[in-house]
């Protein structure tokens, strides 16, 4: 179970501070503060057809707070991602084994439906995907399918709701009928995460948010990430250094599929435990 | 150029006919008969050239066509971009545009054959007369060769909403239904309407269905199971057989011609603009 390479790297380090569990190297002292975990993962495994994308994957997301996934392009974060909501289901020819615990239940257990569970989890993509509908009925989607709202003013609650949580409301409230692919780029994405919250999500996935944005846009969202992480467990793709150390409590680190090195954000920034962390985060590498 | 030098022959010879029958006549006139009634007012003029029965005909028949391959088509297009496997799509797909392909005479002759006598059996069985030629047997049939149409083009329009949304839908807990009907088909919606107008002009254009399937005769009724006749067989009709080229029934050929020209023009406009502004929004 235990990965060679993580072994052979822990030689000649302290146990004391740092002990491999199944190929990643948990810092202790988070461990020791005995967070509450959103989700348990062992032993996670990705294929895409025949080829394994992920090689046994162990790791604690806390409940509260940020956490970032960062590393080289390929490494399998996208694919770790979309682990927690079940998207890799909706991929021909990708198979997901070993055990996602969220809140103490297998997500991956027979008679889970994937379709409930991405209520509970939501996503927000890379580039923005509104739908060809306009900014209310956008928001409305999720409510309307799963049934949230009884009458059109909840409906019309949620959807104003959403669109404050998302920091999006005060640009768009006079034209809730105007197209949702009308928006700026940054905006999209605030409606796109608008559209997340409003079917009441526990935890939300993004994959690299603000890689379409520009620097005032993604400090927006950086913003209202700060802001969202009081009411949910957020997990985060980055491709950027600097937007893991600013948005991120925790920070996981992958390498050509493996968990490298996951703990806190601080930690690994200013003392990366393992020398492929820190020649990525140096610029060495990736 | 060819385009514009048809067009402009078609506007020489329909101003020719209009200066031996007036427009209103033939745009609102109801009794369509340029073989044998003669009218009165107009000594040795043969015929009567009130084109709405014709225009009738020919919305009656492409109606019925629309109905069967619209829906058929729309059903394959679903099932070959969303739930098909790639083996059966490799299967199904060629073989729906083969019928594009058969020629129109056969569709003709099972129009004829087939297709009408069953309609006519089936009605006899429920206690009503109606004739082997009728709308109904020659749309029907039409809407069979129009599928491929609006199945290979909304199959296309549907592969082309882009995953990014499907993925959207899915990550907010959307069963595949609800993403299908809810975000895919709406997105797709433009290029649908696209892929039907252009059916419709097809369907507008056909004539050897109609003239095999629904006869010649110039019926005015709102009864789909009445034989009927279209702007392009009337076309035929009128063109067929001994006649001296500028006598008004020759010639309501060539009015004939340049009204469907129009139409049909029309359509595939429209048609275009819905299909381009749709390409432009994801790109
Ligand atoms: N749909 C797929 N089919 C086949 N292989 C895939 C698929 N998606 C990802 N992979 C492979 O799995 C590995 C991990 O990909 P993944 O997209 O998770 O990486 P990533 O860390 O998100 O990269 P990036 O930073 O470029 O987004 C890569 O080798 C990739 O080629
Ligand atoms: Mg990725």
């Amino acid at each position: 179970m235990v990965n060679d390479t993580a072994l052979k790297l822990d030689v000649g380090r302290k146990f004391s501070e740092a002990a491999a569990v199944g190929g990643a190297v948990i810092d202790l002292a988070a461990a020791k503060a005995e967070e509450k975990a959103k989700f348990v993962c062992r032993g996670v495994r990705v294929h895409y057809g025949a080829k394994e994308a992920l090689h046994g994957v162990d790791m604690d997301v806390p409940d509260a707070g940020v956490t970032a996934l960062i590393g080289p392009s390929g490494c399998g974060k996208s694919t770790f991602l979309r682990v927690f909501n079940r998207m890799n289901d909706t991929i021909p020819g990708a198979r997901v084994s070993g055990s996602v615990l969220m809140d103490g239940a297998d997500i991956y257990a027979k008679g889970v439906d994937p379709v409930l569970l991405r209520a509970r989890v939501g996503m927000v993509f890379q580039k923005p995907n509104p739908f060809p509908k306009s900014i209310y009925e956008n928001v409305a989607y999720g409510p309307r399918i799963h049934g949230l709202a009884a009458s059109r003013g909840e409906l019309d609650a949620i959807v104003e709701g959403s669109l404050k949580k998302a920091a999006l409301w005060e640009e768009v409230k006079d034209r809730l009928k105007e197209p949702g692919t009308g928006l700026s780029g940054g905006q999209q994405q605030r409606l796109v995460i608008a559209r997340a919250i409003a079917v009441r999500p526990e935890v939300i996935l993004m994959d690299e948010p603000a890689s379409a944005l520009d620097p005032i846009a993604t400090a927006r969202l950086e913003e209202l990430i700060d802001e969202l992480r009081k009411n949910y467990c957020i997990i985060i793709v980055t491709h950027s250094m600097a937007q893991a150390a600013r948005v991120s409590q925790k920070t996981a680190f992958f390498h050509l599929g493996d968990l490298v090195e996951f703990g806190d954000t601080r930690a690994i920034f200013t003392n990366p435990k393992d020398q492929r962390t820190q020649d990525y985060i140096t610029g060495r590498t990736g | 150029m060819t385009t514009l030098g048809i067009f402009l022959s078609l506007i020489f010879e329909s101003l020719r006919f209009f200066a031996q029958v007036p427009p209103l006549d033939f745009l609102t006139g109801l009794q369509w008969s340029p073989q044998t009634a003669m009218r009165e007012d107009q000594a040795g003029q043969s015929g009567a050239f009130g084109a709405v029965p014709v225009f009738l005909g020919t919305l009656m028949i492409t109606g019925v066509a629309m109905l069967v391959a619209l829906p058929i088509g729309l059903m394959i297009a679903f099932y070959l971009a969303e739930y098909a496997p790639a083996r059966m799509r490799a299967a199904v797909k060629p073989a729906v545009e083969l019928l594009a392909g058969v020629p129109t005479v056969v569709y003709g002759y099972f129009a004829l054959l087939t297709v009408g006598p069953a309609i006519r059996g089936f009605a006899e069985a429920m206690g009503f007369a109606v004739p082997t030629q009728s709308a109904v047997a020659a749309g029907a049939v039409m809407g069979i060769m129009i599928i491929p149409f609006i199945s290979s083009l909304s199959d296309d329009v549907i592969n082309a909403v882009p995953q990014s949304l499907r993925d959207g839908a899915y990550a907010l807990g959307a069963t595949k239904s609800e993403t299908l009907l809810r975000v895919v088909f709406p997105a797709a919606l433009p290029g649908i309407v696209g892929a039907f107008l252009l059916g419709v002009s097809r369907a507008i254009g056909e004539t050897m269905i109609v003239v095999m399937a629904a006869g010649r005769a110039a019926n005015l009724s709102a009864n789909p199971f009445e034989a009927m006749t279209t702007v392009t067989v009337q076309i035929v009709a009128v063109l067929t057989g001994d006649q001296e080229f500028d006598s008004p029934k020759t010639l309501s050929a060539f009015t004939l011609g340049i009204t469907l020209f129009v139409v049909t023009l029309i359509l595939n406009v429209i048609a275009l603009i819905v299909v381009r502004s749709y390409r432009d929004r994801y790109e």
